[in-house]
């Protein structure tokens, strides 16, 4: 009896043993990540004059109150903690460190801006901690051999540079381009893109490639010597102000060449209307995101994903706002990220499966457009549909074009 | 404490709790050099990196300070001297190769010279319109800092990363920790400078422009001069901030030194209280720390809380931090 009893209480222990042991060993946690939650931390200009993309920090919020109210993420909370920058980079260094060395987050999500990433990436990547999916459009974003923990995520400027470019060499192969572009790193990764995509027929192609600078009050001087220069495409990389300026004199000039405007301009009512809609009628652009206002979208599944989302976890959010749409998508393939690494929630991990997203496909993304990253790709997307407007509205056309990676 | 009857008044030395004011100086100043030596050892790497930001502030905040308590100029462009100060650390460390240690002197002659230059002019407008003079500086770097001509210097909309140091002869110290000792020794330095200025002659010749500029000048007070000076000594003192607030940060860009900094140097000043130079280290740690405050409170509605504090702050201490002091001592030596 004795014996068997022994044994019965030996082989329940092994039994234990061997039933916590894989456990165990899958289990694996860095500061910020535990059995019931995971932190992650966020810097978003809530106030100050960039104070407008805050929407977006307030969107990924909610998105994460919707994960968290339906289980979570593999049964763990998420606990998103988001601060203000004010559009600082000072002030984002503070508050990333806050996030880092006193929230010990596990890692860091969507940090927004330019000059407020390249203030943070060496912080970041010297303490190894992700810097994921940031909200900037800059090539220098996807360079895993210098910078192994921060990942971009829309389609870079240079990678829509290059769609632009395989749209003019497919449809009108012996243009002659006329470029107008903002002096500073913005304007040139543009610039690099088509330049890149056109290859060694760039220098024959572009008749005309002139500078603004962001102080200078109009660009109608640009337009009138680009008409000169007797360009039929016009590559328009300019900020919103500029781009209404600039759709509006070659309008008054009477120059009708095929206009290209950049995403970065792209809105309607703060680009198109002021410019007259006359005058921006067959305008060319791109875009990713499903615009909300777009009745194309009206019966998609998708769209009433994201509108179920606004009204229940977001009601004061704005619906006809691209950022909310941004945002959730953006929420999205970070809980896509987490959920992949399983139990083992380590940084190296989830920089891991960040960069290993395969054919992701978001309600919100234009339908063949997919969210791909490998160890060599930390461009998440680098599709988008070429569009064009009707005097009214955005219309999409063609195909999904893809950019390919910027920064090689 | 015995009651004794009013005479008390004609005893020399004011004393509070049997102990004579100046003796009472000393104590606290000790304290404070105790509680700053404390913090390196007992704090963790980011609390000490942000009680460094709010010495780099204080400093700041004295240089406007002198400028406006203590002469009476009023400035809503000190963040370009800040600018300034930055980009002279940040293109000597990056583009020049040189020890942040020289950034610190070199920033406070670029920018006593900038000042200096500046104040002349500056020095026909009086008041609200010297204010917005300055404002239109304020507004007018960040574009310039962007522009093309610089680009090459300054790095355009991208900015300078810089190298953090880490501590020099092997001291066993982590990067923060050096750099708050750093700051606080540079800090120390710029402090004595000051209390000596504007107990000195020619503090003495500022205060009396800023009483009354026209006795000034018939007590023989060469007042455009002088003021032309304190505007480059102002500039000296945000610039030497600007300069280690860079190193501090490690990345200058134009967006770091946006209207907004302007204002909240003078925010600081007001609250930490006008020609109080302890006071500016109240401004320092309030510049820093509030806004953090406000945001723990309401993350929607940061602004308005932020307003609400300081609403609360000014009407409680309409004189500043050292105004509330000031009051408090008068009290103490009175109930003697």
């Amino acid at each position: 009896m004795q014996v068997t009893k022994r044994m019965l209480l030996a082989s329940i222990a092994g039994f234990a043993i061997a039933a916590a042991g894989p456990a165990l060993a899958q289990k694996k946690y860095d500061p910020g990540a535990s059995d019931t939650e995971i932190k992650i931390g966020n810097t978003n200009p809530y106030s100050g004059p960039a104070s407008a993309y805050g929407l977006i920090g307030k969107t990924i919020d909610a998105y994460f109150k919707k994960v968290n109210a339906e289980g979570g993420i593999n049964g763990r909370k998420v606990n998103f903690i988001s601060y203000d920058d004010g559009y600082s980079p000072p002030k984002a260094v503070e508050q990333v460190r806050k996030l880092v060395e006193s929230d010990e987050v596990l890692l860091v999500f969507q940090p927004l801006g330019t000059p407020s990433n390249t203030a943070i990436q060496k912080y970041m990547n010297s303490k190894k901690v992700p810097q994921l999916f940031v909200a900037t459009g800059a090539t220098k974003w996807g360079d895993p051999k210098n910078f192994p923990w921060t990942m971009g995520w829309q389609p870079t400027y240079q990678a829509e540079g290059q769609i632009y470019a395989k749209y003019i060499m497919k449809n009108h192969p012996n243009a002659k381009i006329g470029i107008l572009y903002q002096n500073d790193d913005y304007g040139k990764d543009y610039v690099k893109g088509l330049k890149d995509g056109l290859g060694e027929k760039a220098k024959t192609m572009i008749v005309s490639e002139l500078p603004y600078e962001p102080a200078d009050p109009t660009v109608d001087s640009q337009i009138v010597s680009l008409k000169g220069s007797g360009a039929d495409v016009f590559f328009n990389v300019t900020t919103p102000k500029f781009a209404a300026q600039a759709i509006k004199k070659a309008h008054e000039i009477g120059w009708k060449p095929v206009h290209l405007l950049n995403n970065v301009s792209n809105s309607v009512g703060s680009v198109l209307k002021p410019a007259g809609f006359e005058a921006s009628k067959d305008v060319l652009s791109t875009g990713y995101l499903k615009d909300p206002t777009d009745p194309t979208w009206n019966d998609d599944a998708g769209k009433k994903e994201w509108l179920a989302f606004m009204d229940k976890y977001f009601p004061d959010g704005d619906k006809t706002s691209s950022f909310t749409v941004y945002g959730y998508t953006v929420a999205q393939t970070l809980a896509q990220a987490l959920k992949q690494a399983g139990d083992n929630l380590t940084r190296e991990n989830v920089m891991k499966q960040a960069a290993s997203l395969k054919g992701l496909k978001l309600p919100m993304l234009l339908p063949g457009i997919e969210i791909n990253t490998s160890a060599t790709d930390f461009y998440p997307i680098e599709q988008m549909q070429m569009q064009k407007f009707t005097g009214e509205r955005w219309e999409l056309f063609g195909e999904v074009i893809s950019g390919g990676g910027g920064g090689s | 404490m015995l009651q004794r009857s009013t005479e008390t008044r004609e005893v020399p030395v004011a004393t509070i709790a049997g102990v004579a004011m100046p003796a009472w100086r000393l104590i606290m100043l000790g304290a404070g050099l105790v509680v700053l030596a404390a913090i390196p050892f007992v704090l963790k790497n980011f609390y000490i990196f942000q009680i460094t930001l709010a010495i780099i502030y204080a400093i700041a905040i004295l240089g406007l300070n002198l400028l406006t308590g203590f002469n009476g100029q009023f400035s809503l462009g000190h963040s370009a001297f800040y600018a300034i100060g930055a980009y002279t650390a940040a293109i000597m460390m990056e583009n020049l190769g040189i020890s942040y240690v020289w950034t610190i002197p070199v920033a406070a002659i670029v920018c006593f010279v900038f000042g200096f230059l500046f104040g002349l002019p500056a020095l026909r407008l009086e008041g609200i319109y010297l204010a917005l003079a300055t404002f239109a500086l304020a507004i007018a770097i960040p574009q310039v800092l962007k522009s093309s001509v610089l680009e090459h210097w300054t790095g355009g909309v991208q900015g300078i990363v810089i190298i953090k140091p880490d501590a020099p002869f092997g001291l066993p110290l982590s990067s923060d920790q050096w750099l708050y000792v750093f700051s606080v020794l540079v800090a120390i330095v710029m402090y004595v400078c000051a209390t000596n200025l504007v107990a000195s002659r020619t503090g003495r010749a500022m205060i009396a422009i800023r009483d009354h500029p026209v006795a000034a000048s018939a007590m023989g007070i060469n007042v455009s001069l002088y003021k032309s000076l304190t505007f480059g000594v102002s500039a000296l003192y945000t610039g030497v901030a600007g300069a280690l607030g860079a190193i501090a940060i490690s990345f200058v860009a134009p967006d770091s030194f946006t209207f907004v900094l302007a204002v909240a140097l003078f925010v600081g000043l007001v609250v930490g209280g006008v020609a109080s130079i302890p006071g500016t280290l109240v401004g320092g740690l309030f510049v820093l720390f509030v806004p953090n405050i406000a945001e723990s409170v309401s993350k929607g509605l940061a602004g308005a809380v932020y307003g609400v504090i300081l609403l609360v702050v000014i009407y409680l201490m309409p004189t500043g931090a050292a105004g509330l002091v000031r009051l408090g001592i008068s009290k103490l030596v009175k109930r003697r």
